[in-house]
């Protein structure tokens, strides 16, 4: 009989209504990577909360080496040796690197600080797994690939036998995507047990060696990656076949939507501005997109577009209008339409209802407010069952649920049809895709290739290279605030736009 | 299934757990009196209860509900001005200074200046605003916690108003003059009310005004456009900013309704001539705070909040007619503010109803699953 590091048997968790695991079964064997893949929703977050303890099953055991053993908090299953990269990683940022890695469990000589000896400790492990990190270094200073080498670092400084890597790649270029796969394989090597939680397939393939699959809940199988193959992952999944490419028709590009000369932005947390004379325009009819690593100062580049942020020079043109001191609230009715990068933060009122947070664009004209300032119950209504029924979007009581008790598809889905409804000349969506379903993002995609179809300009900020490459006309790549190249989707590869990306190439422009 | 609905309904869970909060007070307070002194423990318990039906006679039994009443409209208004600045977001500890110079703006207007009763009470209720508003405002442009800003204010306001007040005060007490006999012009109107009530000189429109200013204040949060961007602004001001809403002026402007909620408290009270100002008072009147438990209390919402006042008031007034010769007299304040602690417990309980709730249903949804397999 094989010797399993966990075992998670036939786990049952209910929430009210749904069935978030119905009866999983995981087994992670000693030193191998196993992937957990499933659509968002699948009930991954689920079971790896089960295993964290932060949530008990209705039903199911759980093991390790053989043992049953109780996890019945977060305490509980650092104790069994469980570590977790988040997808958010947990740093203090004005903490070093070293200090970041000891927090909690400091060694000490009758209460006093011994650095030195974990320093010794820290430098043995980064040896052992080749994770190089410059210790002294602020976490705030370092890239996104080095605060997650300390996250993993943390990990194994607890020794920690069982890592689990909550979506490790959302955040790196593809070479340091490249970085983190080897170092895996290291840890496996050196008989880590891992748990790789993603829904990128090509990913899954190269480095994992088992996988399980998850779908609304249910344990589909667990396959050998070396006897399947991505399509087949795919569709155990999604249920069916999807298609990953965008139909595309061929538009002639109309006039400048968006003219935007020589713009800086102010970064909220050093002195250098998060954009950094950035000029290009948006064209009726195309949509261009904002390539980049998270951080780059494509979110400030947004907010001073959208008036969210003031700029610190530059000008902005929507339509041939100066709109670079204009209110949110005029850009929005001169026609400029925000998908917003976070939906909590800014697309939704979480406390509102659906009907509420669909009018948030328009809750002030006469449709929905009458003269004497009173809101107009009855047409709200009907305009957000009109939403509701023309773009799907489903909740649990219709227009009067909460969005907060909304599932993310659906509440990006509710932000994604009040912008469009408005009918904008310049639709700027941002990560419109992020933590959505395949299916969801099919949607997506087809709506803003829709909005270019009919002659408007969209703007998409993407971190996703599949989607950079599958729905832009047009790819302008942003490196520490300013853009390094301008490609044709046609004619660049993947691996091209990760050297600029990473600021390894940068092409003048003009 | 369809008691579970109702159990689900907001409104109705307020209703219950306001009533157990009541209910454990009273509890707590009664085992508090037996501890203190067993024998007269129930005696005490019920005559904090009964309030004014501790007088024999009908017209003295509503003299003295008229007395309850005319201290509830100012609570009503102080909890109508927490649950205001709750609806949109923000925790108005200040209602407590805010009432403090409305008081003090009110009986100036009145005593020093002879002006007419319905220049006091818009005098009162611009004083609070302005303050409420200044809170706002520092929260806005100098991110300073509003409740930071508004402690000090009250204690600012408490001294402040004071030193104003000693100019209109009796030259042989601490307190203001009376008004009715310095200021006849000021004192609020009372539209035959007070004959109703056995001739409560105190009783005037203040009563029925505040209840007309709770059901204005409903409206004006659940039906008004300005209500929804108020709202919007206190539960994500982010959003509100990214819908092009003016947050930083919602943000004050919120304060400023709520401050001068807090200042037309003051003005509802002392306009009466039912209580005089003590120029040498160095504690912030409870009424304020009081508010703070009433609006939670009337699980926030402004209907609830009138029910929720006049309980508070009606336990207060009674715990002054408890034996003082059994009891030390603060036992009766003490026990009040038990009780009113408690009530603060109203969303904690509201929140453990939900949870067992969940869980009753998670339970009988894996029962029916069970169910459906055996067949």
């Amino acid at each position: 009989m094989e010797q399993y590091a966990v075992e998670m048997l036939h786990i049952t968790k209910r929430f009210p209504g749904i069935i978030a695991n119905d009866d999983i079964t995981l087994q992670l064997k000693k030193g191998e990577i196993h992937a957990l893949l499933g659509e968002n929703g699948a009930g991954k977050s689920t079971l790896m909360s089960v295993l964290f303890g932060l949530y008990q099953p209705e039903a199911g055991e759980i093991h390790m080496d053989g043992r049953k053993v109780e996890i019945r908090n977060p305490n509980d299953a650092n104790a069994l040796g469980i570590g977790m990269v988040h997808q958010h990683f947990k740093l203090v940022e004005c903490f070093s690197v070293l200090d970041n890695i000891i927090l909690g469990v400091e060694p000490c000589n009758h209460g006093f600080l011994n650095k030195a000896q974990a320093r010794e400790k820290v430098q043995t492990i980064s040896e052992r797994y080749g994770l190089y990190v410059d210790l002294d270094a602020k976490v705030e200073d370092i890239t996104v690939g080095m605060q997650q080498r300390t996250e993993i670092l943390k990990m194994l400084y607890r020794e920690n036998e069982i890592l689990i890597f909550d979506e490790p790649t959302a955040v790196l270029t593809p070479q340091e995507i490249a970085e983190l796969m080897q170092i895996m394989r290291n840890l496996a090597a050196e008989g880590k047990s891992i748990l790789f939680i993603s829904h990128k397939l090509a990913e899954i393939m190269e480095v994992s060696d088992r996988c399980t699959v998850l779908r609304k809940g249910k344990y589909i199988g667990t396959v050998n990656t070396s006897e399947t193959s991505a399509q087949e992952l795919s569709r155990m999944m999604v249920g069916r076949d999807v298609k990953t490419v965008v139909d595309k028709e061929q538009v002639e590009t109309g006039d400048v939507i968006l003219d935007v000369q020589d713009i800086c932005v102010a970064a909220h947390h050093h002195k250098k501005d998060a954009v950094n004379h950035v000029s290009f325009q948006v064209h009726g009819g195309e949509i261009v997109c904002i390539a980049g690593i998270d951080g780059n100062g494509q979110t400030e580049l947004v907010y001073g577009l959208s008036g969210l942020e003031p700029l610190q020079s530059g000008k902005v043109y929507l339509r041939g209008r100066d709109i670079t001191k204009m209110s949110i609230r005029k850009r929005s009715n001169l026609g400029m339409s925000h998908i917003p990068e976070d939906r909590h933060k800014h697309g939704l009122v979480l406390d509102y209802t659906l009907e509420d947070n669909l009018i948030l664009q328009r809750y002030y004209e006469p449709e929905f407010t009458s003269k004497a300032g009173f809101l107009r119950r009855k047409n709200i209504r009907s305009y957000a069952e009109r939403l509701i029924a023309s773009n799907d979007i489903r909740s649990g009581q219709g227009a009067v649920t909460k969005a907060r008790s909304m599932s993310g598809g659906n509440q990006q889905k509710a932000i994604i049809a009040r912008e469009i409804d408005k009918d904008p000349q310049l639709l700027i969506a941002v990560q419109p895709t992020r933590g959505l379903d395949v299916g969801a993002i099919e949607y997506v995609h087809k709506q803003l290739v829709a909005q270019r179809d009919s002659g408007k300009g969209v703007l998409l900020v993407s971190l996703e290279l599949d989607e950079v490459m599958n729905v832009s006309d047009r790819i302008l790549v942003m490196f520490e605030g300013q853009i390094v190249g301008e490609f044709d989707p046609a004619n660049v590869t993947v691996e091209e736009l990760g050297l600029y990306m990473a600021g390894a190439k940068r092409e003048d422009r003009q | 299934m369809k008691q579970n609905n109702l159990l689900k309904n907001s409104s109705v869970q307020s209703l219950i757990a306001s009533l157990m909060c009541i209910i454990v007070g009273l509890l707590v307070g009664y085992l508090v009196l037996l501890i203190i002194n067993a024998e007269g423990a129930w005696e005490a318990i019920t005559t904090i209860v009964k309030n004014f039906f501790y007088y024999p006679s009908g017209p003295a039994k509503l003299k003295y509900l008229g007395n309850t009443l005319v201290k509830t409209a100012p609570l009503l208004m102080c909890s109508l001005s927490v649950l205001f600045a709750n609806k949109t977001g923000l925790f108005n500890i200040g209602v407590a200074g805010q009432y403090v110079v409305g008081a003090g703006a009110c009986l100036y207007m009145a005593l020093a200046l002879q002006m007419p009763w319905w220049a006091c009470l818009l005098g009162a209720i611009a004083a609070g605003a302005l303050l409420g508003a200044v809170s706002g405002a520092l929260k806005t442009l100098f991110n300073v916690n509003e409740v930071i800003s508004c402690i000090m204010f009250n204690w600012i306001s408490l001294y402040g108003v004071n030193m104003l007040l000693t100019q209109v005060k009796e030259t042989a007490s601490p307190y203001t003059q009376n008004l009715k006999t310095a200021a006849p012009q000021a004192m609020l109107p009372d539209m035959g009310l007070g004959t109703f009530f056995s001739n409560n000189q105190y009783v005037t429109i203040a009563i029925p005004l505040s209840v007309v200013v709770a059901v204005l204040i409903w409206i004006l949060l659940e039906k008004t456009k300005l209500g929804y961007e108020l709202k919007a602004t206190g539960s994500n001001k982010h959003a509100a900013k990214y819908a092009g809403m003016k947050e930083n002026r919602n943000i004050i402007l919120t304060m400023a309704i709520a401050g001068g909620l807090a200042g037309m408290a003051a003005a509802l009270l002392y306009l009466t001539g039912y209580e005089q100002w003590s120029c040498s008072q160095s504690n912030i009147p409870g009424m304020g705070f009081n508010g703070i438990a009433a609006a939670f209390l009337g699980g926030l919402h402004p209907i609830g909040s009138i029910f929720s006042s006049y309980f508070i008031q009606h336990i207060t007034a009674g715990g002054a007619y408890v034996d003082k010769a059994v009891y030390c007299a603060q036992v009766s304040d003490f026990i009040c503010s038990l009780i009113i602690y408690l009530c603060g417990f109203v969303l904690f309980v509201k929140s453990a109803m939900n949870r067992s709730i969940a869980k009753r249903e998670e339970k009988a949804a894996s029962h029916t699953k069970e169910e459906g397999g055996d067949k």
